[in-house]
């Protein structure tokens, strides 16, 4: 195996290597883990910086070999997908673990987060470079299991741990799709590789009863469903905000969450040989659907992460709707955007790590108000985020947004109108929490005494908000095979929800002291978490209850049934012995009984 | 002497020695470990490329019936003897002092390793039935003498369950001898287990369903298969460690063993016959424990039931019948085994602090004992099939080979072991479930508990890293053990 074949593998395994030297040797000591992990990241990022200009590298070695029953490959393969996803999870990556080394200062389990977040990079960089369904699936599951890790970090708090298991199991009730969907797809193509699955053999297999393609393909989503916490699987990912907030800004805003994009993005040759193209259009939809949800639920939220969060929601259900109407071999505007929605949420969510830092962990919005004056340099990164976000023209956002709208307004009108809604919605619930929380007065005593945070704080910030600015300038919209179009009337129909939307908050948010409006359905999430709960106990823990007094029963059952037991044991105790000579017994019975077998038949 | 018979002996004889008042902990662990030594010593010495029954002895017993003690091990034996192995040495690791009859206690459990050892390294099939029946008596006699809670009802219980399961699958065996057809054998019966798998169409194709049914059943029942499982949780939850370590990890899987070694080569026609009953049987392993696994409020009730309905998965792996299916099954034994061992050895720990080991009764394990908590959480995840460990290897492998059994698809519709596999699938968002539940109400949270949690000493460590490492091993590499399971398993199925 030649160099260039081994550095993919070396990307890969560098976190690994710091997660384990982390748990097993430096974990009671704080700050040389800190080190270990971040300067491990840094490594990451070089190498990903170095791999670009690398030609395609694809290595593999065979995890399971059953010949032509089954080959499951563990492989790598930097192409030009994997190559720009992999500068978004280690670019951010190494951010959030600069900002980190501050933010989780006195945490008294700093090695512990630190571990995991090596721990997470190994499994985030598993996906990317995955060049198989079943590794996918492997670092999927990995990537599930570090996000539990860091969700539940402070799991002495009840909330925490709740949603640490919320997360690993909505995601797992995903898995189950995506389980079976790789499984329908072997089934008929007899291969896993995604290479192989794109050859013309395959194709012609799969392609040979189209609603079995659909369906195989609708199973693969509903891993990105989980996943990417689309409608329905959506409710974990605000949960998963009692989490540290670096974590936030790093797997449930930039990589994690968006790897189900990422997935579709690898795929998009599968539901590019969909005829009927049913899947892709559940996809869009369900894409459509989160994102417009996911918008109305973040005009009345208080939390600061909150907001975040179903901002969160919202943009991948936009990258989703893009993925399901254009897939792209490339990416497409779905990974474009994906791309510039990476770093302006993660300035947002490490932006608002800096205010709650600052603040002492004062999280509600409506305590914060006039940190403009006091917080500077978050202040001004915080307003480019927040821009780029809502999609204001010159800004990264504007650019990966309008692709996406472009897309659907080319497939479909009523999606195109649900996108445009929801780009209302998004500069409204920006501008909200930017003027309550930045503008106006201070409202609580830790308002009063906001701060900016030390340089290894804001330097992230910084070069985040430089990137939320230019990083869809040049070249880059080729990276992702997205052409630059002519058209004025959807650009221009965006600034317009972006200026509506900023206007309408501005004038009713700025210098108000509590919430003018009150929509409880928006505020209770359309009661998504009450009607699961209602679900959930009324069918998994009725039927458990149900089954575990059947078992009972059974058990009851086979006791009653001892007549011949009972009556053994009578018959046993007549002759005073005990359990041994009874089993004795039985067993010269058994002796007995076979020598009748062989002997007198 | 073979290095199989030394396994075997060895332990017989530490065990006389500590009845005859050698100190028991003591000769117990160089039992253990040397055994573990040697099993290594013959897994190393294994010739792969050879493959087939090696490291055979054999001593006539009763030449005019066929019958001797065969001694063997092909890659699957020897990979059920490193299960024993391992497990028996963090079993005795792990065990806690013994106030009453410290002796017996030790040679018993002693005993229990033998038998299984005997039973995985046998070749004949009248002591490969006779080994596990020699395993059983010593684990009626650990949970009714040193058992918690109402251990002589559950003793007699598990005494009398696995005795009338045994007597059928003495029937079935019986029957199975007797249907051989002798043309094929130069005109005698046999019961060298080497011989019958190289004879094929030696059990007449009719006559294999009345034999299968027999084993399906007797062998059913010491495997804890639906409906004959209610024995089992409520023996674990009696059970002192080790013995709870020992059946569930290691004996339980002779069950599983036999039918792979014998039902599966000799009766093909008959799980033919069986596959429909056998589906229905295993999607009730796994949804219907499962969701009686959720209703659990006891850690070792939970454990219990979680290691029924895991048995569901291995028979889904016979169920398929293939190379690929079966070597996840086999690798599946040695997992579950593995983790379900350690899992029931901290069980074991905890119920020091809380006899019940009522989930309400502990809360915020993880904080107080780091080391716990990590652990733990391993062996539970490892239980519920993540990646990185050997159970989540194996599944998959069940999984594939299940739903690859049936011809490739023209349209969209399953055929029936298909559903079973999606049931299966359903089965790992249910194990999330009960094993996330119990772990964040007894790790996470404030210590809110009454009961108060230590980390357990340096050599509890030790024991649960070891079948952690095993289990991570298999996770990482599968082909470590794979490179013994499937030769042999593709050797029985004839390919």
């Amino acid at each position: 195996m030649d160099t260039a074949k081994l550095f993919p593998w070396f990307i890969l395994l560098n976190p690994l290597i710091a997660a384990v030297l982390i748990l097993v040797a430096t974990r009671k000591n704080h700050s040389t883990s800190a080190i270990i992990s971040t300067l491990s990241a840094f490594f990451g990022l070089a190498a990903a910086a170095c791999a670009w200009s690398l030609p395609e590298v694809h290595s593999a070695v065979l995890w399971i070999d059953f010949g032509k029953a089954l080959q499951i490959p563990l492989g790598v393969k930097l192409d030009h997908l994997a190559k720009t996803m992999l500068l978004v999870v280690t670019g951010i990556g190494f951010l959030v673990h600069l900002y980190s080394t501050v933010y989780m200062e006195h945490d008294e389990s700093k090695a512990r987060f630190f571990g995991h977040l090596s721990l997470f990079m190994f499994s985030m960089l598993g996906i990317v470079l995955a060049d198989n369904f079943a590794m996918m699936f492997i670092f999927w599951e990995l990537v599930g299991v570090s996000s539990y890790l860091l969700i539940g970090h402070w799991f002495t708090r009840d909330a925490a741990g709740k949603a640490a298991n919320k997360a690993f199991i909505m995601n797992r009730l995903g898995d189950f799709g995506f389980m079976l969907g790789i499984l329908m797809l072997w089934a008929s193509a007899g291969t896993v590789t995604f290479d192989g699955l794109n050859s013309d053999a395959a194709k012609a297999a799969l392609t040979h009863s189209p609603h079995y393609l659909s369906a195989a393909i609708f199973f693969i989503f509903c891993g990105a469903v989980g996943k990417s916490a689309q409608f329905p699987l959506h409710t974990w990912l605000p949960d998963a905000m009692e989490g540290p907030t670096p974590v936030s800004a790093l797997i449930h805003a930039a990589t994690m969450v968006a790897a189900g994009v990422y997935m579709l993005a690898r795929v998009a040759f599968l539901l590019n040989m969909e005829s009927c193209h049913c899947a892709g259009m559940i996809i869009a939809w369900i894409g459509a659907i989160t994102s417009i949800l996911a918008a109305l639920m973040a005009t009345q939220q208080d939390d600061i992460k909150r907001v975040l969060a179903y901002s969160t929601l919202s943009q991948l259900g936009y990258m989703v709707m893009a993925a399901g109407l254009a897939p792209n071999p490339e990416g497409g505007p779905a990974m474009f955007h994906l791309w510039t929605h990476a770093f302006f949420k993660a300035l947002l969510f490490l932006g608002a790590g800096a205010v709650i830092h600052a603040l002492h962990h004062e999280q509600d919005i409506w305590k914060m108000g006039g940190l403009s004056k006091t917080m500077r340099v978050t202040t001004a990164t915080f307003a480019i985020g927040t821009l780029a976000l809502t999609g204001c023209p010159g800004l990264a956002g504007f650019f990966s947004k309008d692709t996406i709208l472009l897309a659907a307004y080319e497939h479909n009108k009523i999606l195109f109108g649900t996108a445009l809604c929801t780009a209302f919605l998004t500069a409204f619930y920006m501008t909200r929490l930017f003027a309550v929380a930045f503008l106006g007065k201070p409202r609580s005593e830790a308002a009063h005494h906001g701060h900016d945070c030390p340089r290894r704080m804001t330097w992230p910030l910084v070069i985040l908000a430089f990137l939320s600015i230019f990083a869809a300038y040049g070249a880059v919209p080729h990276w992702f095979g997205v052409e630059h179009h002519e058209g004025a009337f959807v650009p221009a129909l965006a600034i317009l929800a972006f200026l509506a939307g900023t206007g309408v908050a501005f004038l009713l948010y700025n210098g108000v002291e509590k919430e003018p409006l009150s929509l409880s359905l928006f505020r209770n999430k359309f009661y998504f978490d009450e009607i699961y709960g209602a679900i959930v106990a009324g069918t998994q823990d009725v039927l458990a209850f149900i089954a575990a007094g059947i078992d009972t029963v059974i058990s009851g059952i086979v006791r009653a049934t001892g007549v011949v037991t009972v009556g053994l044991g009578y018959a046993l105790r007549l002759f005073q012995v005990g359990n041994v000579q009874a089993y004795a017994f039985i067993f010269g019975l058994g002796v007995v009984a076979l020598i009748y077998f062989l002997v007198f038949r | 002497m073979t290095v199989l018979s030394l396994i075997i002996l060895l332990p017989i004889v530490n065990a006389l020695a500590i009845l005859l008042g050698a100190p028991a902990r003591k000769s117990a662990l160089i039992a253990a470990w040397t055994q573990l030594a040697l099993t290594l010593f013959a897994v190393f010495g294994y010739n792969r490329a050879a493959g087939g029954v090696q490291f055979e002895s054999s001593w006539n017993v009763a030449a005019e019936w066929g019958m001797s003690l065969k001694l063997g091990a092909d890659g699957l034996s020897l990979v059920m003897l490193l299960l024993t192995a391992l497990v028996t040495v963090a079993a005795i690791h792990v065990t806690p002092r013994i106030e009453k009859r410290e002796g017996l206690f030790y040679a018993c459990v002693l005993l229990i390793d033998a038998g299984a050892a005997g039973a995985f390294a046998s070749f004949d099939l009248f002591f490969f039935y006779a080994f596990h029946e020699l395993a059983l008596i010593p684990t009626f006699l650990l949970i009714g003498i040193w058992g918690h809670g109402q251990r002589h009802a559950a003793a007699w219980r598990i005494t009398v369950y696995l005795a009338i399961g045994s007597i059928i699958l003495l029937v079935g065996l019986a029957k199975l001898y007797l249907a051989q057809n002798v043309a094929l054998l130069h005109g005698h019966r046999t019961f060298d287990m080497v011989v019958m798998a190289k004879t094929p169409g030696l059990i007449p194709a009719a006559a294999q369903g009345g034999i299968y049914i027999w084993l399906l059943v007797g062998f059913g029942v010491l495997i804890s298969l639906v409906p004959f499982h209610s024995w089992a949780p409520g023996a674990y939850a009696s059970a002192p460690t080790p013995a709870a370590m020992l059946h569930a990890g290691v004996l339980k899987k002779f069950g599983l063993y036999g039918l792979l070694r014998v039902a599966v080569p000799l009766l093909p026609e008959g799980a033919k016959q069986w596959a429909h009953l056998l589906l229905l049987l295993l999607v009730l392993n796994i949804l219907y424990i499962g969701l009686v696994t959720i209703a659990q409020k006891r850690l070792d009730m939970m454990l219990g039931y979680s290691s029924v309905m895991h048995m569901g998965y291995v028979f889904l792996g016979i169920a398929a019948g293939n190379a690929v299916g079966l070597s996840g099954a086999a690798m599946l034994m040695l997992a579950h085994g593995l983790s379900i061992a350690a899992l029931f050895a901290m069980a074991g720990y905890l119920r020091q602090s809380s006899p019940t080991l009522a989930f309400t009764d502990f809360g915020g394990i993880a904080k107080k004992a780091p080391f716990l908590g990590y652990a733990f959480g391993m062996a539970a995840f490892a239980s519920i099939g993540l990646p990185g460990f050997a159970n989540f290897a194996s599944e998959i492998m069940v999984f594939f080979g299940a739903f690859g059994s049936t011809p490739r698809p023209g349209t969209l519709s399953f055929s029936a072991i298909q559903v079973a596999v999606i049931c299966g699938l359903w089965g790992v968002v249910i194990g999330a479930v009960y094993m996330l539940r119990a772990y964040r109400q007894m790790f996470m949270g404030e210590n809110s508990g009454t009961a108060q949690v230590a980390e357990p000493s340096c050599c509890f460590r030790w024991a649960i890293i070891i079948l952690l490492v095993a289990l991570l091993i298999g996770g990482v590499w599968p082909r470590s053990y794979l490179s013994f399971i499937q030769p042999s398993v593709e050797a029985l199925i004839g390919k």
